[in-house]
């Protein structure tokens, strides 16, 4: 594990701050699942896996799993008291009806308009989607979390995504390890930059159109 | 009046899957997988199968034995990445895939169970996953993709509990597509952990009511390892 004030520590304790208490949640497989570790263990948040749970508790200790029990990533997880097990109709009509109040997801490609695409690399990586379409199309708000450039240092914000979407226009906020970006009717705006980073860094590393506010930028 | 009892064995109940068929197979990676049924229609060796199935298990297990045996000709799914052996016969076009957003797949499949010819929906609106489907434009002007019923010949399920009507309880994450499945096949073949004598099971705790289910196989009290934790 990196350590705690690491870029990317402080990216996912700033997500971690917009769970908030009452939500209902689905975070995504890699990084989105990582802003647990900087989630209160206090706070009232009910964690839904769209295999059929609501109320996911944490990751069990290896020997002590249930084998019938595992989030949608494979992860052999406890339940919360409270929780509720349903199959995979019910799930997603939790998703679709509006219940799901947030979701994190990863991203390959996210585009200054919303348009994410996380699920697909044509010629490379052609797994499916999932349920990661339903998630990004009908979750009442999108949070994406993503390094702000790939390995490469290509901007992982982008004006317009190349690559197959999962769903357009869907996203409303970005935490990366540089800033947080919010998607807004006018375009991209930079809502908060990372301790240390400067507004030109960031504007270097996007490859979207950035609008910036008047003002002090807040730090996070 | 009583009702009757729809016990038989694994291979038995998986005799009369024909080449050709489709079957529908529960499951959400491990829990809820009929390993033991999956088993059974290996051995049986019916070819040419359409399966339909939310994921394809991991290599070496579950429904990759079917591809493994050549049994498999298409596969009906939501995401392979676990399964590498799958992805290069998706690429190889040894195995024709069709992938589904997850929550379309299990609702077209629940709509298969309730009698129902399609529903509309607007998941997947621009997006790839639109590509030729039927729209409709509903009164209030927006526009819908038409997503049909899904039906199969043949249902594989796996139960945590059964009597020998076919009224089936499932365990926590291994319930998933289970019920939905259960549901939407010609003729469901449900294999469970514990088979218990009719009236065994409280009516109100029951998840698929018995009329759905044709067979019922009971499985051994030691489970083969593979519905085990899986060690990674």
């Amino acid at each position: 594990m990196s350590s705690s004030d690491s870029p990317r520590e402080r990216m996912l304790a700033r997500a971690a701050r917009d769970i908030r208490a009452g939500m209902v949640v689905n975070l995504g497989i890699g990084l989105p699942t990582q802003v647990l570790r900087h989630v209160p263990p206090a706070l009232p948040v009910c964690l839904h896996a769209e295999n059929g749970i609501s109320g996911v508790g944490p990751v069990r200790a290896k020997g002590s799993e249930d084998r019938n029990l595992i989030d949608a990533g494979g992860a052999y997880v406890s339940t919360l008291p409270g929780a509720a097990f349903f199959d995979s109709a019910v799930s997603f009509a939790i998703v679709r009806s509006g219940r799901l109040d947030l979701t994190l997801l990863g991203a390959f490609e996210v585009a200054g308009n919303g348009d994410l695409a996380n699920w697909m690399i044509p010629g490379s990586f052609t797994p499916g989607a999932g349920g990661a379409i339903e998630l990004a199309q009908k979750a009442r708000r999108v949070g994406v979390i993503t390094t702000h450039t790939d390995k490469a240092g290509r901007p992982k914000i982008v004006a317009s995504c190349s690559l197959p979407l999962t769903a357009p226009g869907c996203v409303d906020r970005i935490y990366t390890d540089l800033a947080v970006c919010d998607v807004t009717p006018d375009g991209l705006v930079l809502a908060e930059l990372a301790a240390g980073v400067t507004t030109a860094e960031v504007v270097a590393k996007t490859g979207a159109p950035l609008i910036l506010p008047a003002g002090e930028i807040p730090r996070f | 009046m009583r009702l009757d009892s729809r016990i038989i064995d694994a291979a038995r109940a998986v005799a009369d899957i024909p080449d050709g068929a489709s079957v529908m197979v529960g499951g959400f990676g491990v829990p809820g997988t009929p390993f033991t049924l999956i088993r059974a229609l290996v051995d049986h060796g019916a070819r040419d199968l359409t399966i339909i199935k939310n994921d394809a298990n991991e290599s070496g297990m579950g429904i990759d034995l079917l591809l493994q045996s050549g049994q498999m000709a298409r596969l009906i799914t939501s995401h392979i990445g676990l399964n590498a052996n799958m992805v290069a016969a998706m690429n190889e076009s040894r195995v024709a895939v069709e992938f589904v957003p997850q929550g379309i797949l299990a609702e077209r499949i629940r709509t298969g169970g309730a009698g129902m010819a399609a529903f509309l929906s607007d998941i997947g609106i621009g997006t790839r996953m639109a590509e030729g489907k039927q729209r409709v434009t509903m009164p209030d002007g927006r526009s819908y993709l038409v997503e049909p019923a899904l039906r199969a010949d043949f249902a594989l399920i796996h139960a945590a509990a059964a009597d020998g009507f076919g009224n089936l309880r499932f365990a926590a994450s291994a319930r998933n597509f289970n019920p939905l499945m259960a549901m939407a096949a010609r003729t469901t073949i449900a294999e469970a952990e514990c088979v218990l004598p009719l009236g065994g099971l409280d009516p109100d705790d029951i998840h698929t009511p018995g009329p759905f289910v044709d067979r019922v196989v009971a499985l051994p009290e030691s489970l083969p390892e593979v519905y085990g934790v899986v060690k990674r």
